[in-house]
Order: C-alpha cells, then sequence, then structure tokens
C-alpha cells in the first residue's frame, strides 16, 4: 500500500468517520478472519447491533445506564497545578477513573450486556487481563442476572488476585486459562473457543476495539460517549476545541472512544500511546503500532507482534492491561493515513507520571492511564500556555496498588 | 490435474471413500514428521492433512492446541513444514497433501513466497482456518495459477447464502464440520450429518469430507455411508500425545488407529 501524500490526507481526514465499510474493513486493516464455526454467531451479532444501534429505545436504555448507573457525563477536570508545574499546555484529565467500577471499560458492557438482554441471551462469557474488563462484565452480568463466565489467563489470576475475587463476589465464574503463553491472548482465544461450542445462549462480550467485525466498531460506538462529552466539555470549559489528545492504548477503545468524535476535527492533534515496556529496544514491550508488522490474529487484520514465522509473541508491560500483542484495526489505519500519531512510554516513566499525579493532583491513575501521562509530561512542555491538552484517565488506580508496593520492596 | 482431484476421481471409479488423516509438522519432534506422513499412508490414507503449527489455534481444542505447544517448541515454522513436504514427495510423488493451519505464518510469509514454494514442493491443497471465502482473495490469486486449492470449512450453522458462497469459491473438497465447538469434541450425529449433506450439495459438486469428532472405526464407518470423505485428526493427534516419551510407539500406534477405521470403511 502506498502512503497517502499531505495532499491527501487533508482530504481523507473527511471520511475516516465512514470507517470500516460493510465488512467491517478499516483500509487493509479489521474484516472477519474467523473459523467457518463462528460465522453464523458474527453475523447474528452483526444484525443485532444493526437492528439497535439506531433505535431510539435501545439508545435511550443504553443512556439512561450511562447516568444513573455509571454516573456520566464524567467530568473534564484541568489539571491547574500539574500544568503548571509541567510549565507548557493546559492539562485537561477526561475522568473515567470515576465510572462505577473505575474505568472505560464500563461503558461498553452496558452497551454489550443490554445486547446480551435483547438477543435473549441468559449467559455471557469474557476475556480480561488485568480483569478491568472481567470486573466490569461480571457488573453488568448481575444487575441483568445473567450468567457470567470469565476468561483470565492462569498468569494473570495470579497477578490479579483482587481483581479475581472482585469478579467471583459479583457472581461470576472465573477460568484460570493454562494454554498457551497463558495471558490476555489466550483467555481470548479460549472464550472464541467457548463461543463456538455455546452459541446459542452465549453472548461475549469482548473488551476492546480487536476481534473480528462488527467488535471493532461496536466497542468504539458504546466508548464514543467519552469522545462526544469531551468534545461538548471542551467547548464548554475551554470555549474552543483542545489542540491535542491524549489516550494509552492496549486493544485502543478507550483512545477510539476519545479519539473517534473527533477524527474530523483536523486542528486537533491525536497521540495514542503504546506499552514500551523495558524499552522497544528490548524487546519487551507491548507496542505492536511502533514495532510490529501487520497480521492476522483473534479475527482481524492489524498490527502485530510476531516473530518472523509469524508466531505470537509475549509481550511486556507494567499493566496488565496494555499486555497484548495485537492493536484494534482502526489504530492501524489511522496510523498509515497518518491521523493518529502513536508513541510510547517506557515502565519507568510510567511510574513517575503515576507518582506524580498522585502527589500533585491527589488523582490516583491506572498504570494503563498513566501512559498518557507519561506522554503528556513530554508533550506540554513542548506547547504554549494557552495550549490546551486532554488526557484520557481511563481508569483508577486502585487495583495497582499491590504492584506499585510490590516496586517499592512492600508486601501485606 | 491436481492429486486431490485424481484423487477422488479414483475413489469413485472404485466406489470407496476417501479416508484423510490429520497430524500436526513437528509434532512430537520435526524429525519425525515425514517419517509418519509415510506410515499413514501404508495404513490407508488417500489424503494427508499436515497442520502448520501456530501460537493461537482459536479453532482448536486441547489436543491440537498442545500438539501445536510441542512442535513449536522445537522451532517448527512454515518454512519447516513446506522442507517437510518436499522430503516426503522424494519418495511419494502420489499422496496429495494439504496444508491446515491459520493465517497469520502465511501473511508474514508473503502470499506469493508461499504458494511458489507450495507448488515446488508439491503441496495440492491449503486450508487456512481463520480465512472465509471473503477474506480469501489475495491468497487464492496465488495458489490459484499455480494449481493449487483452496479448501474450505463449511459447519452446521453456515447459512445457505453462505454455503453458495463457499460452493463457488472452494476447490478439491469441502471439509464439513459435523458439530458445533473446537477440534476434539464430543460424539456426533450421523442422521443430521446426512441430512446437512444432502442439503450442501445443492450447492456444490464438491466431495463433502466430514471432520470433527470421529474417533475410531465405527465412527468412520458410520460418516462414510454419507459423505465422500471422513477426516479424523484429534484421535491420531492423542496417540502421539500419550506416545511422545516413547517416539518408537508413535507409527505403529497411528497405523493401528487408521488402519481399523480403512478396515470398517471398506468393509
Ligand atoms: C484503565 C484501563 N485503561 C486502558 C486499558 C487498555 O484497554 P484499551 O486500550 O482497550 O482502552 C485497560 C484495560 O484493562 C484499563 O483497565
Amino acid at each position: 500500500m502506498s502512503m497517502p501524500t499531505q495532499a491527501d490526507k487533508a482530504s481523507k481526514f473527511s471520511d475516516l468517520a465512514q470507517q470500516p465499510d460493510s465488512r467491517g474493513h478499516f483500509g487493509p486493516y479489521g474484516g472477519r478472519f474467523v473459523s467457518e464455526t463462528l460465522s453464523f454467531a458474527l453475523e447474528e451479532l452483526e444484525k443485532v447491533y444493526a437492528s439497535l444501534r439506531d433505535d431510539p429505545e435501545f439508545q435511550a436504555d443504553f443512556d439512561y445506564d450511562l447516568k444513573h448507573y455509571v454516573g456520566r457525563p464524567s467530568p473534564l477536570y484541568h489539571a491547574d497545578r500539574w500544568s503548571r508545574e509541567l510549565g507548557g499546555a493546559q492539562i485537561w484529565l477526561k475522568r473515567e477513573d470515576l465510572n462505577h467500577t473505575g474505568a472505560h471499560k464500563v461503558n461498553n458492557t452496558i452497551g454489550q450486556a443490554l445486547l446480551a438482554k435483547k438477543a435473549g441471551k441468559p449467559r455471557v462469557i469474557a476475556e480480561t487481563g488485568a480483569g478491568q474488563h472481567g470486573v466490569a462484565t461480571a457488573t453488568v452480568a448481575a444487575r441483568l442476572g445473567l450468567k457470567c463466565d470469565i476468561y483470565m489467563g492462569a498468569e494473570d489470576v495470579e497477578r490479579q488476585k483482587l481483581n479475581v475475587y472482585r469478579m467471583r463476589l459479583l457472581g461470576a465464574n472465573v477460568i484460570a486459562v493454562e494454554s498457551g503463553s497463558r495471558t490476555l491472548k489466550d483467555a481470548m482465544n479460549e472464550a472464541m473457543r467457548d463461543w463456538v461450542t455455546n452459541v446459542d445462549d452465549t453472548f461475549y462480550i469482548i473488551g476492546t476495539v480487536a476481534g473480528p467485525h462488527p467488535y471493532p466498531e461496536m466497542v468504539r460506538d458504546f466508548n464514543a460517549v467519552v469522545g462526544r462529552e469531551a468534545r461538548r466539555q471542551s467547548l464548554e470549559q475551554i470555549g474552543r476545541l483542545p489542540d491535542a489528545l491524549i489516550a494509552c492504548v492496549g486493544g485502543g477503545s478507550n483512545a477510539m472512544g476519545l479519539f473517534y468524535p473527533f477524527l474530523q476535527d483536523e486542528e486537533v492533534a491525536m497521540y495514542g500511546v503504546e506499552a514500551g515496556g523495558k524499552g522497544l529496544e528490548t524487546g519487551q514491550h507491548a507496542a505492536p503500532l511502533n514495532a510490529g508488522q501487520p497480521g492476522v490474529l483473534h479475527g482481524n487484520r492489524t498490527y502485530l507482534m510476531s516473530d518472523e514465522g509469524g508466531q505470537i509473541i509475549d509481550t511486556h508491560s507494567i499493566s496488565a492491561g496494555l499486555d497484548y500483542p495485537g492493536v484494534g484495526p482502526e489504530h492501524a489505519w489511522l496510523k498509515d493515513v497518518g491521523r493518529v500519531n502513536y508513541v510510547t512510554a517506557n515502565d519507568d516513566k510510567v511510574l513517575e507520571a503515576f507518582r506524580e499525579l498522585t502527589h500533585v493532583e491527589g488523582i490516583m491513575p491506572a498504570l494503563e492511564s498513566a501512559h498518557a501521562l507519561a506522554y503528556a509530561k513530554v508533550l506540554a512542555p513542548t506547547m504554549r500556555t494557552d495550549e490546551h491538552l486532554i488526557v484520557n484517565l481511563s481508569g483508577r488506580g486502585d487495583k495497582d496498588i499491590l504492584t506499585v508496593a510490590k516496586i517499592d520492596g512492600i508486601e501485606f | 490435474m491436481n492429486r486431490i482431484d485424481q484423487r477422488f476421481a479414483d475413489l469413485k471409479a472404485q466406489s470407496r471413500k476417501a479416508l484423510i488423516p490429520y497430524i500436526t509438522a513437528g509434532d512430537p519432534a520435526p524429525a519425525y514428521t515425514v517419517g509418519l506422513l509415510h506410515a499413514l499412508v501404508e495404513s490407508g490414507a488417500d489424503i494427508l492433512e499436515l497442520g502448520i503449527p501456530f501460537s493461537d489455534p482459536m479453532a482448536d481444542g486441547p489436543v491440537i492446541q498442545k500438539a501445536c505447544e510441542r512442535a513449536l517448541v522445537h522451532g517448527t515454522r512454515l518454512a519447516h513444514v513446506l522442507d517437510m513436504v518436499d522430503e516426503f514427495r522424494q519418495s511419494d510423488t502420489q499422496t496429495p497433501i494439504v496444508l491446515m493451519g491459520y493465517l497469520n505464518p502465511i501473511e508474514r510469509m508473503g502470499f506469493e513466497a508461499f504458494a511458489a514454494r507450495c507448488e515446488q514442493v508439491g503441496v495440492d491443497g491449503v486450508l487456512v482456518v481463520d480465512m472465509p471465502p471473503e477474506e480469501a482473495d489475495e491468497l487464492t490469486a496465488c495458489l490459484k495459477p499455480r494449481g493449487v486449492h483452496t479448501i474450505y470449512l463449511v459447519a452446521p450453522t453456515t447459512s445457505e447464502t453462505r454455503a453458495a458462497t463457499i460452493g463457488r469459491h472452494g476447490a478439491g473438497y469441502l471439509y464439513y464440520v459435523s458439530l458445533k465447538g473446537v477440534t476434539g469434541a464430543a460424539t456426533l450425529d450421523v442422521t443430521a450429518v446426512e441430512k446437512q449433506l444432502n442439503s450442501l450439495r445443492r450447492f456444490s459438486d464438491l466431495p463433502l469430507c466430514v471432520g470433527f469428532g470421529i474417533r475410531d472405526g465405527q465412527s468412520a464407518a458410520a460418516v462414510a455411508q454419507v459423505a465422500d470423505g471422513v477426516i479424523v485428526g484429534s484421535a491420531l493427534v492423542s496417540q502421539i500425545a500419550d506416545n511422545a516419551e516413547h517416539i518408537e510407539a508413535i507409527a505403529p500406534a497411528l497405523k493401528a488407529v487408521l488402519s481399523d477405521m480403512r478396515q470398517a470403511m471398506d468393509s
């Protein structure tokens, strides 16, 4: 594929929001690369979603839950003190950490659980890495009275004990996955296997903008409430659109949610921050957009971390939520067309940002979100004080306290 | 003529059904694969399905997942799998070989390079589990001019519209997945399979082969009554797993399972 010229880029921005095509393609990415055994389930899901996405009653139910159950809209908070310390752009935090269950993940699980209910499926399943998506799924399942099984890599079950217990308290069954590298990607494989076997009564709630069509589009749509609010709040509180947006990118749902409603606003620069881990040069990271190449995994074509033989390789990140070898296909496309800049933040800088925001603003971010903050520390000082930067604070850091304590040499 | 088409033509002339064993290349270690393929032919295989190991075999059950893990530990990659076919062809120029696997290793090698090597070493068909016909144009455009068939799966849940699409795109044979779920799942219902196959025949003239859930002579014979071919995977691969510590016992174990099926199907 040839790279677009500068002139192409400008004209392309106007239809970026029109992606994907009817078969789920974002340029050469996305699609539906699944075994025939899954085609029926995906066709069925596509139909259900198509029939409900523009249905006023469904939208009203979704909006009602977001307002009264999740607590939306989430504030756009001016981190005045931190901005002054960094000595550049004004930093605004989109407070997804204040949502019920503590992250943006619940926006999507509310939407998909409503679909499950409408589709008459009594059981939901999900994959989870850090446990945030698992918790958000278990939460909505409890509320709607759905049976809930959560697949989690055995390695992550060990690393994220607190969230495992949280899910169990919520009535979910947590299944430790022992295959492959025993992490998030393997949990996703296992959830897919469950789904093909139990498709009659089961709805699979994928936790990010990855997977086969229509998941990337659907999860983006459910999370786009973040960007719609941020855009409106920006006009109200700043008096104009922001100059730049920053969000961390694991699978990419919080980033797509923030970016999507701004895609056609050419004056708004966008930065997606991948997990640099111990540094790209060490190979120990989770940055497929920065250091991977296109391939096919989990039902879509996208940038992946794989070896020369095409085998998926292990990733590393201080934050379990970014520890994934792929990335949503829409990000792959936005990278190629040059709409979004994809950068990385290494573990040490992430930890520094985590501590700094906690000290300076009294807000303890999730380690995932701290990747976005780490990049804000780089970008803000290069901007003028009358410029504005929105950082998606995708989640709160309570779940990470044990991880940080361990780094500090403290055991509870 | 493609070896697969030739083989089905021959079988038809003899009123026999195809027996199609599957093993994963490099399982339990790369050095044994070619020998095991010959052993399968000796015990009555008509077509061989050779699995390309993948780190994330989403459509496979635990038996074939473990086989992939055993193969990958030894560094088996797609390039080696193609070399194995090359070696096999030094002494067997007749038995059709189908490579079965997931798209990413093929995409990483490059569709052109893969197709060229397939032709060179004598691969007759390619079944990419996670590549439905809607996403297959690019790879098929490389395989078809080289006489290599693209083979597709059909599932019990496949709609008539899709069955028609698959029938149009497929070549060699159609691989009918007899049950919902992953490879290695429980037993199958032959009456239901027969009904499904009959409706499939409206969309395609290709031979219909049935896989998933065939584990012994009895189930193979029952399926052979209603299908053009019988595919057996997990039942063989679990023999490899059980004997992974006794390499010399693997070939006899595979032969025992397959000969039993052959006999039951032909009697
Ligand atoms: C707080 C938080 N942010 C970000 C992510 C990464 O996911 P995504 O890239 O889909 O937003 C996670 C995933 O667990 C998370 O918990």
